[in-house]
């Protein structure tokens, strides 16, 4: 389900509305119903700013501050990539989320046989530090935030991050990378994984610890229930589902003799907006008061800035259409509207085109602008949390509420999330949601404009970005290159102390750092994770 | 109907966006043909051994990345050189109507683009399925 079941009497009249996490949407709504699912102006709301944070992590929301604009981006050899992120920057782009290949996610270089066609199609290829070199060049890294979207190898990209900051002259301190780092949605809806659940977990955990420290700025995992949902959850189970995981990351760091305190402020999310438009507001307004609470009471966290859930709100490629491809520059604006009315802190939209492939520089430079005038030019910095008090929006948020403690609750039962994924239970019953929604579409009771409704079947010919096979090339050679002309010994000593670390438990940081200012490649640390962690089997769900 | 169709369900490469392929699996399976659903970071190679142990009637592939004509001929090389050519191949994904003919003259028989319909997938296998392998 998309928007809602809508149930109609015999004369097309809609008569009963049931939003995809389960609730039914009343035809009117008053003081009653308030009254009813006990709401309370002090402890459901309370000021922007402060616990339970429902209405805007921050006091004054968009009127002391914009939202960060941050497109998915990264294409072909760093060069190209290099180049959209400062035409992205230049018109006004204020953060970066950086889009790495197959290859990358997947630990192996771009010379490996099973990269063979994949190099730098759907992402940047990255090798070595010398590509992350040419990919940040000319960047302002104390000004622009990079989110790193990589989860299994995500360790050794923010140890590169730390090492191209530096060496391009910036403060590790100062710097704020927020690379994704959640392998647990990874399994259940993204599929980039590599290692076995447990050392997986332990790297997230080393990353975290190392960045408490090391790089305070940091943001060391986005948990994103955004691909959960877009592998068929509803919006209720997306924001239990990340709280869940992101409480098995928390878990993993206190384990090691730290208080949730220390770490869990720097804590991101990545959350899906599509569908319908009360449902995204009430579940962000209802979210941001499940994460504070269960921060407080079951980790005993106090300081209110620990207790904020702080995230990428974005339009998800879900809602997206292939057919008729243009309408989808309407409904983008629309996921923004919703983001802007949820009082998210980050945004970014899919481009119109991205059901086919990645986007063009116009594609994506409209959704940069979607997001630029939604902020400048329909009032929606006038006044934080602004659908606050709607008979409605107040009902619901409540209601989005309950559903999402109910939704963490089945799972803790089923003895937690990281056995519920290992078991693959959570994989099963979002892929039976996502049937029963192409079941729903095909029978007509979902409806999307241009493709069950109001289609004329035509075919639209729109421009799209082209994959150049001379990039996997270049970037090929470049690593011949590297190999041929890097320190050989001090690669291999790198790599050697990187081994024994990960064997002996201790924190993989230093040592990948260590690799990475050596010129050591992503394939090759990802290797010696493969030899030392094992990797994962997927779990059967049928 | 009685006759017992089997389907290999895949996804070859490095993509891990199954949504689609797992879609398609649940859809097969509701419709009463057996499915072998080898999930994720499949190659070629293991996809056709698969097949031929298997002894499959149909292979579904699920392929988001722009990579489908490649990987495509290569599977059509390997199952004719393991002489099980008249496998029933469809892809699914994120394929642009343009490379339709290609992956036709090479022998892949359902093409399902993005926003194709469930039902249309299972009623062309049923009737293509080929008939050598129709067994009561």
């Amino acid at each position: 389900m998309d928007v809602a079941r809508y149930m109609k009497n015999e004369k097309g009249a809609v008569e009963k509305v049931i939003l995809p996490s389960g609730i039914e949407v009343k035809q009117r709504y008053g003081p009653e119903d308030l009254e009813a699912v006990g709401f309370d102006y002090a402890a459901d709301l309370g000021e922007p700013g402060e616990y339970p944070f429902t209405r805007n992590i921050f006091p004054g929301g968009y009127r002391s501050r914009e939202w960060t604009t941050r497109q998915y981006t990264g294409f072909g050899t760093p060069r190209e990539t290099n180049e959209r992120f400062k035409l992205m920057i230049d018109h006004g782009q204020t953060g970066l989320n950086v889009a790495f290949d197959l290859p990358t996610q997947m630990g192996y270089d771009s010379d490996h046989p099973l990269a063979f066609g994949e190099v730098g199609r759907v992402g940047m290829a990255v090798d070595s530090l010398r590509d992350f070199e040419t990919a940040f060049a000319g960047i302002d890294l104390h000004k622009v935030g990079a989110g790193l979207t990589i989860n299994a190898v995500a360790s050794i990209m923010l140890a590169m991050y730390q090492a191209v900051a530096e060496k391009l002259g910036f403060d590790r301190t100062k710097i704020s990378a927020t690379p994704q780092n959640d392998i647990l949605k990874e399994v259940i809806g993204r599929g980039a994984w590599i290692y076995d659940l447990e050392p997986a977990i332990r790297l997230i955990g080393d990353t975290i610890e190392y960045s408490m420290t090391t790089m305070p700025r940091t943001n060391p995992v986005s948990v994103c229930g955004y691909h959960i949902r877009e592998s068929g959850a509803t919006p209720a189970q997306e924001m239990a589902y990340a709280f869940l995981i992101a409480n098995a990351y928390i878990d993993e760091v206190t384990r090691r003799g730290y208080q949730a305190e220390e770490f869990v402020g720097r804590f991101s999310f990545n959350f899906n907006i599509f569908g319908n438009l009360w449902e995204q507001v009430a579940k962000f307004r209802a979210g941001r008061k499940v994460w504070a609470r269960n921060l407080r009471e079951k980790y005993g966290v106090e300081n209110p800035k620990n207790l904020m859930l702080r995230g990428l709100f974005a339009g998800g490629g879900s809602g997206l259409t292939k057919a008729e491809p243009e309408n989808n520059i309407m409904r983008g604006a629309y996921y923004g509207l919703a983001a802007a009315l949820s009082g998210a802190q980050s945004t970014a939209l899919c481009s119109f085109d991205e059901a086919y492939t990645i986007p063009t520089p116009r594609s994506a430079l409209l959704s940069l602008r979607t997001l630029q005038l939604l902020m400048d030019e329909v009032g929606l910095r006038d006044t934080v949390d602004p659908l606050a008090g709607s008979y409605f929006i107040e009902t619901l948020t409540k209601q989005m509420e309950e559903k999402i403690w109910e939704e963490m609750r089945e799972i803790e039962e089923r003895g937690g999330m990281v056995d519920c994924v290992a078991s693959g239970y959570v994989q099963r019953k979002v892929a039976w949601q996502a049937y029963e929604f192409e079941r729903d579409l095909q029978k007509g009771e979902l409806i999307k404009v241009g493709v069950n409704k109001y289609a004329t079947g035509e075919e639209e010919e729109v421009d799209l970005h082209e994959y150049n096979e001379s990039w996997a090339e270049w970037q090929v050679n470049d690593l011949a290159d590297l190999k041929r002309t890097r320190d050989g010994a001090a690669v291999r000593a790198s790599l050697k102390e990187l081994e024994r670390v990960a064997r002996a438990k201790e924190n993989i940081m230093p040592a990948l750092v260590e690799c990475c200012l050596a010129y050591a490649t992503v394939g090759e640390m990802a290797d010696v994770f493969r030899e030392a962690f094992g990797t994962f089997k997927e779990p059967s769900i049928f | 109907m009685s006759e017992h169709i089997k389907v290999l369900v895949a996804k070859p490469g490095l993509d891990g966006h199954d949504r689609g392929g797992k879609v398609m699996a649940i859809a097969l399976k509701q419709a009463g043909m057996e499915v072998v659903y080898m999930g994720l970071h499949q190659t070629v190679e293991a996809i056709v051994q698969a097949a031929v142990q298997e002894d499959v009637d149909v292979i579904g592939l699920s392929i988001m990345t722009g990579g489908h004509l490649p990987i495509c001929r290569k599977l059509m090389e390997l199952l004719k050189a393991e002489g099980v050519e008249e496998v029933l191949v469809c892809v699914g994904g994120v394929i642009p109507r343009r490379d339709i003919p290609a992956l036709e003259k090479m022998g892949v028989k359902g093409v399902f683009p993005g926003g194709s319909k469930i039902d249309d997938a299972v009623a062309f296998i049923r009737e293509n399925v080929p008939a050598r392998v129709r067994r009561a």
